[in-house]
C-alpha cells in the first residue's frame, strides 16, 4: 500500500519549514532509519528519517521549497512493484485540522471555589469540648507528643532530618522519640538536604509516611526541587497513581539575631502550589492537632513551625486523639470593629493589638488561619461582612505575601462590604539584618498593626 | 519456535531467551520510530526523548529483575515502560494527551508510571529520579524485603550534587538500589569529555565505598550477566552497585535537536558495527536459532502492536475537561498494587 510521507514537524512550535535537500531520489529502496532529507526549521536544520520502508514512489515537494506546512505530503512511498497513485489520495493523510485542540477555548471559567453566590456559614465549632481537661503544653511538647502518638498508631510512620535522634533535635522538638522508636525509626541523616528530601519522598511512594524534619526551612531551599516536583505534582502526573503521603517540618521565619539567610518566613512560597498542603500553628493545641491530622493525611504536607513559639506554652485538651481539621480558622477573639487575619507567630502581634485596640474602645475579631492551603476564606470572608474592615498581619515579604492574596479574595468576593482599604502588615521588603534594632524594625510590629487598624476604622 | 540449543556466541543463552532479547528490544525500536512519526504529524507534542540505539540496556537489565522489583528514571523513559512490560498502547495514548494513556493524559511523553508494574516514573528535572529511587529502596529495606530498586539516569545526571548525596547515604544505610548510569556519551549537546575529567563515572562510587562497574551497553547479554551481580549484591543485603552502562544514542537529546555535535559518520559507524538488535540478529542467524523468515515474523508481529499502539493513541478521546481539576489531592492514601 502506498504512504504519503509528510511533512513533519520537528520542533514543540514548529508550524511550517524548509525543505532543504532530498538525499533520497525517486525509484530509491528506503528502509526504516534511512535519512530522507534535510529540513530547515525555525531554530535547525534536522535529519529526517525514513518509518517505514519502501520505494520512493513520487517526490511531490521539490527541495529548496520554503515554508512548507506540517503535514503537507512531501513524497510518496510505494511498495516495491506498485503504481504510484495520486497525491492526496492515500487513507494515511492526516489532515492537520483534525489535530488541533479545541479545549483551550472550551475552558470552563472553573472560578475558585470563591465564587459562590451565597455567603457560606463558616465551622465555628469549638476545637474541644468544654468539659475536656486541659493541660499548658509547651509547642515543642505538643509536636513531639503528635508525632509520637502518630508513630504509636502506624508503623509506617518514621522520622528523619539532621540530629533529630541521638542529638534528640536541634531544637528538642524529638526529644525522647529515638528511645521511645529506635533508630530504624528515627533516622539522622547527613547534612544533604536535596538529597535526604528525595530519598524521603521516594520511601512516600514506595508506601511509608515520612515526617522530614529540616533544621529550618531556610536549608529547605536546597532541597524545593523535590518538595515541589517530585512530592507536589506526582499525583496529579501519575493520574492518581502515586503520591507522596509525608510531612516536610521545622521552624520557619525569623529567630532572633540570626541574619538575613536564617531568617525568611516562605508562608507564601508554599503556600501557592497546588498538590501541597500548608500548615503554619500558632498555639501548642493548633501545633498537636495539626501535626497529627498532616501525618494522617495522604498528601505532602508543609508544616511551618517557629523558634520562637516553641518555648510558649498553651492549653491543650487531654485527649486520646486530638485532631484539628484543615481548612478550618479560629477566631481567637471575637469583635465587630475590625477583622485581623493573621497565622503563626503573626498570631502574636494581632492578639497584642487587639488587647491595646480594645483599650481605646475598638473591638478587633481576630482569626487564627493555621492552615494557609486549604484556606479557610469563609471565616474571613464571614468576619468581614460583618466589620467590614480587614487588616493581615505576617512576619514575610509584602510582595506576593499571604496577606495580599487575601486582600485579593476579600476585594473579589465582599467588594460591597468593605468601608476601607485591606491593609496588609508585614514584614519589610528587606533581608533580615544582624543588629538588634533594624531586626526589631524589619519584621512586622505590634504598633503597625493597631496604627492600621485605626486607619481603617478612621480612628 | 526453533529448537532450544546453545548459542554458538554465549554458550550460557537459550535460544529463547535470545530471541525474547530480540522481540523486546525491536518493540522499543519500532514503537520509537512511530514515535518520531506521530511527533512529526503534530500528534504527540512538547519534549519527545527518543531511546533509539539504548535498547539493550533495559532489556538487559529487566532479565535480571525479578517480580517486585521496582524502577525509575527521567524523562527518556519510553523504553524502560515497554520493557517493564506497560501495555504500548497505554504508552502511545499517553504520548498524544489522551484519556487512555497511563496518566490519563496529564503527564505526556516525560511523566508516565505504573504502580501495577512497579514503574515510577518518569521525571523530568535532570537527577531529581535518583534520591527517589533510594528512597523506593529505602521503604522495601523499611519493610523487610528484598526487593530491589534499578534508579537510570544518564551521563549528565552523573554531574549533579544530589546524586553523590544519595550515594552517601544509600551506602551509609546498606539501600538495596542498582544505580545504573545509562552513558550514552551526550548530555544534551555536551560530550562526557566536555563535562568532566574523570576517567569513568562508576568509579566515583568508589568514594562513598559503593562497588560496580563498567558495562558493553550495547550488548545485552553482558548487560544482562552485570545486572545479574548488581542484583545479587543488593539482595544480600550489601547494599547499592553501580553499573555504568556505555551505550549510544542515534536520535537527537530530543525530536528538535538536529545534532550538530556529532558527526554523521560517529552515528553510523555505531548503527554499523554495534548495533544491539543486529548483534541478537546475528547471533540467532549463525547459531541457526531463527531462520531469516522467523525473524521476519517477528518483525512483522512487532509492527503490528506498535501499529495498534498508535492507532489506539490516534482514537482514544482528549482527557475530559474536568480532569484538569482531579488528582490534586488524594482523599486516601494510594493503596499498593
Amino acid at each position: 500500500m502506498a504512504t504519503e510521507i509528510l511533512m513533519p514537524a520537528l520542533s514543540p512550535t514548529m508550524e511550517e519549514g524548509t525543505l532543504a535537500k532530498w538525499l533520497v531520489k525517486e525509484g530509491d529502496t528506503v528502509s526504516s532509519g534511512d535519512i530522507m532529507a534535510e529540513i530547515e526549521t525555525d531554530k535547525a536544520t534536522m535529519e529526517f528519517e525514513a518509518v517505514d520502508e519502501g520505494v520512493v514512489g513520487k517526490i511531490l515537494i521539490e527541495e529548496g521549497t520554503e515554508n512548507v506546512k506540517v503535514n503537507t505530503p512531501i513524497a510518496i512511498l510505494v511498495e516495491e512493484g506498485e503504481d504510484v497513485p495520486e497525491a492526496g489520495s492515500s487513507p494515511a493523510a492526516a489532515k492537520p485540522e483534525e489535530q488541533k485542540s479545541e479545549a483551550s477555548e472550551e475552558m470552563p471559567a472553573k472560578a475558585p471555589a470563591v465564587a459562590a453566590p451565597a455567603a457560606p456559614a463558616p465551622d465555628a465549632t469549638p476545637d474541644w469540648d468544654e468539659s475536656v481537661e486541659v493541660k499548658q503544653t509547651t509547642v515543642r511538647e505538643a509536636l513531639r507528643d503528635a508525632m509520637a502518638e502518630e508513630m504509636r498508631r502506624d508503623d509506617n510512620v518514621f522520622l528523619m532530618g539532621e540530629e533529630v535522634a541521638e542529638y534528640q533535635g536541634a531544637y528538642k522538638i524529638s526529644q525522647g522519640l529515638l528511645d521511645e522508636f529506635g533508630a530504624k525509626r528515627v533516622i539522622d541523616t547527613p547534612i544533604t538536604e536535596h538529597g535526604f528530601a528525595g530519598i524521603g519522598v521516594g520511601a512516600a511512594f514506595g508506601g511509608l509516611k515520612p515526617i522530614v524534619e529540616f533544621m529550618t526551612f531556610n536549608f529547605a531551599m536546597q532541597a524545593i526541587d523535590q518538595i515541589i516536583n517530585s512530592a507536589a505534582k506526582t499525583l496529579y502526573m501519575s493520574g492518581g497513581q502515586m503520591g507522596a503521603p509525608m510531612v516536610f517540618r521545622g521552624p520557619n521565619g525569623a529567630a532572633a539575631r540570626v541574619g538575613a539567610q536564617h531568617s525568611q518566613d516562605y508562608a507564601a512560597w508554599y503556600m501557592q502550589v497546588p498538590g501541597l498542603k500548608v500548615c503554619m500553628p500558632y498555639s501548642a493545641a493548633d501545633a498537636k492537632g495539626l501535626m497529627k491530622t498532616a501525618i494522617r493525611d495522604p498528601n505532602p504536607v508543609i508544616f511551618l513551625e517557629n523558634e520562637i513559639l516553641y518555648g510558649k506554652s498553651f492549653d491543650v485538651p487531654v485527649m486520646d486523639d486530638f485532631t484539628i481539621p484543615f481548612g478550618k480558622a479560629k477566631i481567637e477573639r471575637a469583635g465587630d470593629d475590625v477583622t485581623i487575619v493573621s497565622f503563626g507567630i503573626g498570631m502574636t502581634y494581632a492578639l497584642e493589638a487587639a488587647e491595646k485596640l480594645a483599650e481605646d474602645g475598638i473591638n478587633a475579631e481576630v482569626i487564627n488561619l493555621r492552615t494557609l492551603r486549604p484556606m479557610d476564606t469563609d471565616t474571613i470572608l464571614a468576619s468581614v461582612r460583618k466589620t467590614n474592615r480587614c487588616v493581615t498581619v505576617e512576619e514575610g515579604w509584602p510582595q506576593g505575601s499571604v496577606g495580599g492574596y487575601i486582600s485579593s479574595v476579600i476585594m473579589q468576593e465582599a467588594f460591597d462590604y468593605l468601608d476601607a482599604p485591606v491593609i496588609t502588615c508585614t514584614g519589610k521588603d528587606v533581608p533580615m539584618p544582624y543588629a538588634a534594632n533594624l531586626e526589631k524594625h524589619a519584621l512586622v510590629t505590634t504598633d503597625e498593626v493597631v496604627d492600621a487598624c485605626k486607619q481603617v476604622t478612621y480612628r | 519456535m526453533p529448537p532450544k540449543k546453545k548459542a554458538a556466541a554465549k554458550p550460557n543463552v537459550s535460544a529463547e531467551e535470545l530471541l525474547g532479547h530480540y522481540r523486546e528490544m525491536l518493540l522499543i525500536r519500532r514503537f520509537e520510530e512511530k514515535a518520531g512519526q506521530l511527533y512529526g504529524m503534530g500528534l504527540i507534542g512538547g519534549f519527545c526523548h527518543l531511546y533509539i540505539g539504548q535498547e539493550a540496556v533495559v532489556v538487559g537489565l529487566e532479565a535480571a529483575a525479578e517480580e517486585g522489583d521496582k524502577r525509575v528514571t527521567s524523562y527518556r523513559d519510553h523504553g524502560h515502560m515497554l520493557a517493564c512490560g506497560m501495555d504500548p498502547k497505554g504508552i502511545m495514548a499517553e504520548l498524544t494527551g489522551r484519556e487512555g494513556g497511563f496518566s490519563k493524559g496529564k503527564g505526556g511523553s516525560m511523566h508516565m508510571f505504573s504502580k501495577e508494574k512497579d514503574f515510577y516514573g518518569g521525571h523530568g528535572i535532570v537527577a531529581a529520579q535518583v534520591p527517589l529511587g533510594a528512597g523506593l529502596a529505602f521503604a522495601d529495606k523499611y519493610k523487610g524485603n528484598d526487593r530491589v530498586t534499578f534508579t537510570y539516569f544518564g551521563d549528565g545526571a552523573a554531574n549533579q550534587g544530589q546524586v553523590y548525596e544519595t550515594y552517601n547515604m544509600a551506602e551509609l544505610w546498606d539501600l538495596p538500589v542498582v544505580f545504573v548510569i545509562e552513558n550514552n556519551q551526550y548530555a544534551m549537546g555536551t560530550s562526557v569529555k566536555r563535562s568532566t575529567k574523570s576517567p569513568s563515572l562508576w568509579e566515583r562510587g568508589a568514594a562513598y565505598g559503593i562497588p560496580g562497574e563498567e558495562v558493553d551497553g550495547m550488548n545485552v547479554l553482558a548487560v544482562k550477566e552485570a545486572g545479574e551481580r548488581a542484583v545479587a549484591h543488593c539482595r544480600a543485603g550489601k547494599g547499592p552497585y553501580i553499573l555504568e552502562v556505555k551505550t549510544y544514542r542515534y536520535r537527537g537529546h530530543s525530536m528538535s535537536d538536529p545534532a550538530k555535535y556529532r558527526t554523521r559518520e560517529e552515528v553510523q559507524k555505531m548503527r554499523d558495527e554495534r548495533d544491539p538488535i543486529e548483534q541478537v540478529r546475528e547471533m540467532l542467524l549463525t547459531g541457526k536459532h531463527a531462520s531469516e523468515d522467523d525473524l521476519k515474523a517477528i518483525d512483522k508481529e512487532i509492527k503490528g502492536i506498535v501499529n495498534e499502539a498508535a492507532e489506539f493513541s490516534k482514537e482514544s478521546p482528549e482527557p475530559a475537561l474536568e480532569e484538569l481539576w482531579t488528582d490534586i489531592y488524594a482523599t486516601e492514601i494510594p493503596q499498593e498494587a
